[in-house]
Parts: structure tokens; C-alpha cells; sequence
């Protein structure tokens, strides 16, 4: 009999042990289970039956009772129940979260064949166009032009497209969503210290952790699946900041706002939102620089881009094809960040 | 001043207690706890009690007292930037408390409008802008606020700074553009809360002077506040003053100089230049009898100090008193010597409270 036997006898639940060990419906799992445990308790039976020296004493872990008393689980047991729980509330997530999701799927999809399909002699000075409508900067024009010239020139101009086009989609999601969710916090504090622990978990949960459970909801050849897992890793920064912004908004302005009449959605479009825009853009910049990140996990779960280069260089061994294709990931960090931080310089300028 | 025209704004049993409980705390201060005790006791800060005052239409009512006596909370009562605890505000005759968001939305947009100490400008919009912005928020369209603002802007002397931003401005022009705003709303009632605080010695009698330059010409019903004797009495028509939450005297503020009812506002008075603030019609002898040794003609209006010059000092003279061209009334130099001696507070000792 193993170590704990003692206490479950003292505590009179020998009966229970041994009655619940054997009764109740099984699944198959727990019966294979079950056997080879009934193997394993007599040989350990034995084992122990000398004496466990004290410092031995093993901590008294689901694995550990589970040789003294039948019907405590066992930990694999326990993480099975947990798969059995999700998998059950996941088909009922499915037919909500399916159709809600799906405008994400066909965005991504329309836009990686949109970005695809437009000739690279057109998207380049298109991007370029929009890079100088943003930034009015010529050194971060001639920053992106390089990039993109050297990017096509090594024959990697598809895949940075691609992940481009992935990040475009995404922050605008995270910005149509991030934006409206950060003023309801910014208006409410109950909304705001419900919202604060779950964008904490958002950020420190390894991004590994929340991909399991997005495997399992949504199928792996669908484009949501990794739309999803770069969306809830990047829209931290828009939500904090656009609340931390409105916030910081002078309180005599608001004052003033109020003293003349306004209602909440004059003061809300008219004052809080133009002078949160520098905190919000600052949010934006944040989080285009994390989808980039995550779009190359996310490639581990197909998305396309530059990520899938950096995982056939780790897959293969091919050291070089890696290494440039994290050059390339580390020139589009570049030139996003400095093509945001110059518009927003531009919007603080205005508004100094 | 004149004595037809009609109350604009009144303030009936005002009180305003801060705190988690204002309610409970209300009765106590109803039973006589005083705002000290209040604060240790129950842990609430009396903010304002027992208000009442009639603000004339057309005058300027002005609020005077320390900081932390209750200014700002009393005038943020009017448009409800701050809800009473008890009491009444009428304004024309409608109690203001009763006022659902809509009406109160339009009250605010169309008969009041607010001056701040910290100007309060939108700091993403133009000059114009921001003077034509009481009328953009009523639902005005963009040429007629323009139209409005740019009116406004000109009157109070910042043409050709339509298209700059506020902190492009200096404090002045910013209180100028502040003002602008205000006026453009063609609101019945200025609320203006330490407009000049801000703003240095010289730009300030600046801005005094312009506003009553102004309001000789609209007649608003005006609400000032300030901390310095000085500009309240060259303002008020009527002055009210404020001590911890409670107002101690109000009145003409002539008649508040010659009979203080407070040690505090003894304390307050003692230092001004009561030759300069004190005006002819209120330390002289009304009548129209015609006196004997007449010296010569003084305006009604004119200040102590400028009969004294004209006087050359001697104590002996008589003037006839004129407004209008008619004689209200004949001046003593021996009563207009004795106004200039403040009235002293008996005991002082107990004024450090
Ligand atoms: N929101 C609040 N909560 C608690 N106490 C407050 C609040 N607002 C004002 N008070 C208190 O009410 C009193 C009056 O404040 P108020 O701002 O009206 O003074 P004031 O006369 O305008 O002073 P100042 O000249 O400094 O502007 C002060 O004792 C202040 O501490
Ligand atoms: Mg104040």
C-alpha cells in the first residue's frame, strides 16, 4: 500500500475509495488507465511496504493519492476533463464564433490576393505615395523605397507583401475594435477594472498558449485562425493607450466643453478623441510594430509572410534563408515604426 | 443699480457638501455645525451654505473671497457643472434644478456662457474656431459661427489672429479669445471665474477696462469672480462676499466700504486706497437744497481723490454734486475727510480662524 493509505483510513473514507474505484461509468481512457495503474499500485505496494524514509516523503500530488485511494483522479485525468470540457463548450463557441469571425477570413483572404495581385511596379510607389501622405518625411520615403527595391531585389518581395497585407488587415481590426473598447474604458470605471486583468493576460500570456485553444476552435486552414491569435496579441497597446489617453485629456477643456453645452458625443468626437490622437496613434504604432511579431509565430499555424521563411531556415537547418528573412522581418519593423512615429510627430506638431 | 430692473438669477438656501454621505451630513449643517467641525467630525467639506443672492439683470455680480472659500463652487452651480445638495436656482423665474439633460444642454448653449481662469481653449482648434464654437455646438453652420466669431474677435482687438492656435497666444490674448468665445454665444449671462487671475498686473486693468467697456454697450447680466479687492470693486455693481462657504456681507460695494458688518471684511478693506475706490454720491449729503459757499461742480461718479486735487486740500469747501446735469446732492470736505478713515475691526485676535 503506498504512503498516504494511512490518512484516507483515519479520515474513514476507505469505503468510498474502494466502492467509487470500481462503480460508476468509465471512459475508455480511464479503464486503460486504470489498468496499468492496478499494475503499477501492486509493484509500488510492494516497494513501500518496507518503510519510506521520512525525507522521501512524496508531496501529496492528484498522481501521488491516487495510488493510496482509487478515486482521486489522477492529473491526467484532470487535464483530460479539462480537454473533455472544451472540447464540449466548443462546438457551442464554434456557431457563435464562426460566423462572427468570419469577416476576417474573407478580409485577409481578399487582401493577400488584393496585395498579391497589384504588380509590384504599382504597389511599390503606391506604398511609397502613402508612406509620404503619411509621414511628409523624404528620409523615411527613401527608407521604404530602399527596403522595398532591396526586399524585391533578393526575391523576397512576395512574402514581405504578404505580411504586409497581414498586418494591414489586422491593425484595422484591432483599431475598429481597440478604439471604441478603450473609450468605454476611458468612461467608466468599473468597465476599466474589468477590462485591465484580461489585456494583462492578453499580454503575458505566451503567445504559444492561446494558440492551442484558436487550433482547436477554428480549423488550421482557415486564414481567422491566425487573424485571431495576431489580433488578441496586438490590440492591447490601441486599448490602453486610447483610455490612457482620453483620460489624460485636460480637465478644464472638458470643463469648458461641458460649460457650453456640449453632449457626450460632441465632447467625445469633437474634444477627447482629436486630443487623445497623439496617445492613440502612439497605441497604433505599438501595435503594428506587435503584429509583426506575431504575424511570424503565427506562421507556425499557416500564415503566410516572411514567417514562413524564418521557420523553414529553423525546419531545414538553412541557416542563410533564416538569417535574411529575419533581415527582411527587422526592415519591415524599421520602416513601419519610423513611417508611424513620423505620421504621429506630424500630429503632435499640429496640435503643439 | 436701477432700481426697475428685474432679478436675473437667484440663488435661494444654497448649500453644497462634499463627501460620500451629503445628505446626512446636510442636516447637521442645517442644526449649526460649522465647516471645520463637519470636516473632523464627519469627514465632509462644506463647501457652500445657506446661499442667497439676486443677481440683477444687466449688473455685474461679483464674488469675492480667499481661496477655498467656495468661488468656483458657487458659480458652477448656476449651469449645473456642479449639482446642489439643497436649494434653489432661478434663472428668469425657472428653478434650474428641475432641468432635464435636454433643456439643461440648452441652457447652457444659449444663456450661459463661461469665461475660465485657465482660459480653457480647444488646443486642436483655430482662434476662430474657438470663438465660434458656442455656435457650432448649438448646430449653427460653419459660416455663421465664422461669421460670429470673427465679429467677436475684432471687438476684443485680436483681428488677423484668426488662424492661430491658442498656445501660439500669449495669456492675454488667450483670455481676449476666451472672452470672444463667450461673447459669441450672445448668452443673456457671462460666468466669468477669476477670468483675470491669470493674467499680470497691467494686462489685467487692460482687460477690466475692456470689459466694461463691453458691457456698457450689451448690458449682460454678469457673473465675476475674483480674489482681489481691488478689481471687484472696480467691477461690481453689486459684490458679495464669501468667507469658508458662507457669504458675510453683500451689497453696493460703496456701501460695503463705508459699513462693513464683519471683522473679516475690516481686515479685508483696511489696506485699499479708499480715496480712489470711494465715488462723490456715496459720501454726500443728498439734497437739492442749493448750498451756500458753493466751490464748484463735482460729478456724482467721480472718485474722492479727484475732488481732493481739485479741492487742493482744504477741508472747508462745499461742492455741488451733478449727474445728468442736475444737483443730487451737495459735498463736505470735512465727511469726505472723515470717509477715508477705515473702519477699524475691534478685536483682532481672533482673526487668524
Ligand atoms: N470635488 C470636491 N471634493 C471635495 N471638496 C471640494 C471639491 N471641490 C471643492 N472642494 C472644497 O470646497 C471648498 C471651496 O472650493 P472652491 O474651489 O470653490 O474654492 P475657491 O473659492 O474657488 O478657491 P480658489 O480661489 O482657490 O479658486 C474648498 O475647501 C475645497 O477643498
Ligand atoms: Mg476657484
Amino acid at each position: 500500500m503506498a504512503i498516504y493509505d494511512g490518512i484516507f483510513k483515519t479520515l474513514g473514507l476507505s469505503d468510498w475509495c474502494a466502492t467509487e474505484d470500481t462503480g460508476g461509468p468509465m471512459t475508455m481512457a480511464e479503464l486503460l488507465a486504470q489498468a496499468n495503474n492496478g499494475g503499477g499500485d501492486a509493484d509500488g505496494a510492494e516497494a513501500v511496504a518496507e518503510a519510506t524514509p521520512l525525507l522521501e516523503t512524496p508531496f501529496p500530488s492528484l498522481d501521488v493519492l491516487h495510488k493510496s485511494c482509487g478515486s482521486v483522479p489522477r492529473t491526467r485525468d484532470m487535464t483530460s476533463a479539462v480537454e473533455e470540457a472544451f472540447l464540449n463548450v466548443k462546438d457551442g463557441m464554434k456557431v457563435v464564433l464562426d460566423p462572427l469571425t468570419q469577416p476576417l477570413s474573407w478580409l485577409l483572404d481578399a487582401s493577400l490576393a488584393g496585395f498579391q495581385a497589384t504588380p509590384w511596379f504599382i504597389m511599390i510607389p503606391l506604398l511609397m505615395l502613402l508612406t509620404y501622405y503619411a509621414s511628409r518625411s523624404w528620409s523615411v520615403l527613401a527608407l521604404v523605397t530602399g527596403s522595398f527595391l532591396f526586399m524585391a531585389f533578393i526575391d523576397h518581395y512576395n512574402y514581405a507583401i504578404q505580411t504586409l497585407s497581414i498586418i494591414f488587415v489586422c491593425t484595422i481590426f484591432c483599431v475598429a475594435l481597440g478604439v471604441p473598447i478603450g473609450i468605454a474604458m476611458s468612461k467608466s470605471n468599473t468597465m476599466q477594472r474589468i477590462t485591465i486583468p484580461i489585456l494583462d493576460m492578453l499580454q503575458t500570456l505566451p503567445t504559444f498558449v492561446y494558440l492551442i485553444p484558436l487550433i482547436f476552435l477554428f480549423s488550421v486552414t482557415e486564414s481567422k485562425l491566425y487573424g485571431i491569435a495576431i489580433i488578441l496579441y496586438a490590440i492591447v497597446p490601441v486599448i490602453r493607450l486610447t483610455d490612457l489617453g482620453i483620460r489624460l485629456v485636460d480637465k478644464d477643456v472638458i470643463e469648458a466643453a461641458d460649460a457650453f453645452g456640449m453632449n457626450s458625443w460632441q465632447k467625445l468626437t469633437g474634444v477627447q478623441i482629436p486630443l487623445a490622437l497623439p496617445n492613440i496613434m502612439a497605441g497604433i504604432n505599438q501595435t503594428i510594430m506587435m503584429s509583426l511579431a506575431m504575424v511570424v509565430i503565427a506562421s507556425l499555424v499557416s500564415a503566410p509572410g516572411l514567417g514562413v521563411l524564418v521557420l523553414r531556415g529553423i525546419n531545414n537547418l538553412e541557416l542563410g534563408v533564416g538569417l535574411v528573412s529575419g533581415f527582411c522581418i527587422v526592415l519591415l519593423a524599421v520602416l513601419l515604426d519610423r513611417s508611424t512615429k513620423a505620421a504621429l510627430g506630424r500630429i503632435n506638431a499640429s496640435e503643439k | 443699480m436701477t432700481d426697475t430692473s428685474k432679478i436675473k438669477v437667484s440663488i435661494r438656501g444654497l448649500y453644497k457638501i462634499f463627501g460620500a454621505k451629503p445628505k446626512e451630513a446636510l442636516t447637521n449643517v442645517k442644526d449649526g455645525l460649522g465647516k471645520p467641525e463637519l470636516l473632523d467630525q464627519h469627514g465632509h467639506v462644506l463647501g457652500l451654505q445657506d446661499i442667497n443672492v439676486d443677481m440683477q439683470e444687466g449688473e455685474i455680480t461679483v464674488i469675492m473671497g480667499l481661496s477655498g472659500s467656495g468661488k468656483s463652487t458657487l458659480i458652477r452651480h448656476l449651469n449645473r457643472l456642479i449639482e446642489p445638495t439643497d436649494g434653489e436656482i432661478l434663472v428668469d423665474g425657472e428653478d434650474v434644478l428641475a432641468y432635464g439633460e435636454k433643456k439643461l444642454h440648452t441652457l447652457r448653449q444659449n444663456t450661459m456662457s463661461m469665461v475660465f481662469q485657465k482660459f480653457a481653449l480647444f488646443p486642436h482648434r483655430t482662434v476662430l474656431q474657438n470663438a465660434g464654437m458656442a455656435r457650432r455646438v448649438r448646430g449653427e453652420d460653419a459660416a455663421s459661427a465664422d461669421k460670429e466669431g470673427r465679429k467677436w474677435l475684432k471687438r476684443v482687438g485680436l483681428e488677423g489672429y484668426e488662424d492661430k492656435y491658442p498656445n501660439q497666444l500669449s495669456g492675454g490674448m488667450q483670455q481676449r479669445v476666451g472672452i470672444a468665445r463667450a461673447l459669441a454665444s450672445d448668452s443673456e449671462i457671462m460666468l466669468m471665474d477669476e477670468a483675470f487671475s491669470a493674467l499680470d498686473p497691467l494686462i489685467r486693468t487692460d482687460m477690466q477696462d475692456l470689459l466694461l467697456e463691453l458691457q456698457r454697450e450689451l448690458h449682460k447680466t454678469i457673473v465675476f469672480i475674483t480674489h482681489d479687492l481691488d478689481e471687484a470693486l472696480k467691477l461690481a455693481d453689486h459684490l458679495v462676499i464669501l468667507k469658508d462657504g458662507a457669504i458675510v456681507q453683500q451689497g453696493e460695494p460703496q456701501e460695503i466700504l463705508l459699513n462693513p458688518n464683519d471683522p473679516y471684511i475690516m481686515d479685508f478693506i483696511s489696506d485699499i486706497n479708499r480715496a480712489r475706490v470711494l465715488r462723490v454720491r456715496s459720501v454726500m449729503d443728498a439734497t437739492t437744497t442749493a448750498g451756500v459757499d458753493i466751490s464748484g461742480d463735482v460729478e456724482a461718479d467721480a472718485n474722492l481723490e479727484s475732488v481732493i486735487a481739485m479741492s487742493g486740500g482744504d477741508t472747508t469747501k462745499h461742492y455741488r454734486v451733478m449727474k445728468d446735469g442736475k444737483q443730487i446732492g451737495l459735498l463736505h470736505m470735512q465727511d469726505l475727510v472723515r470717509a477715508l478713515v477705515p473702519v477699524i475691526a475691534p478685536e483682532h485676535d481672533d482673526r487668524a480662524a
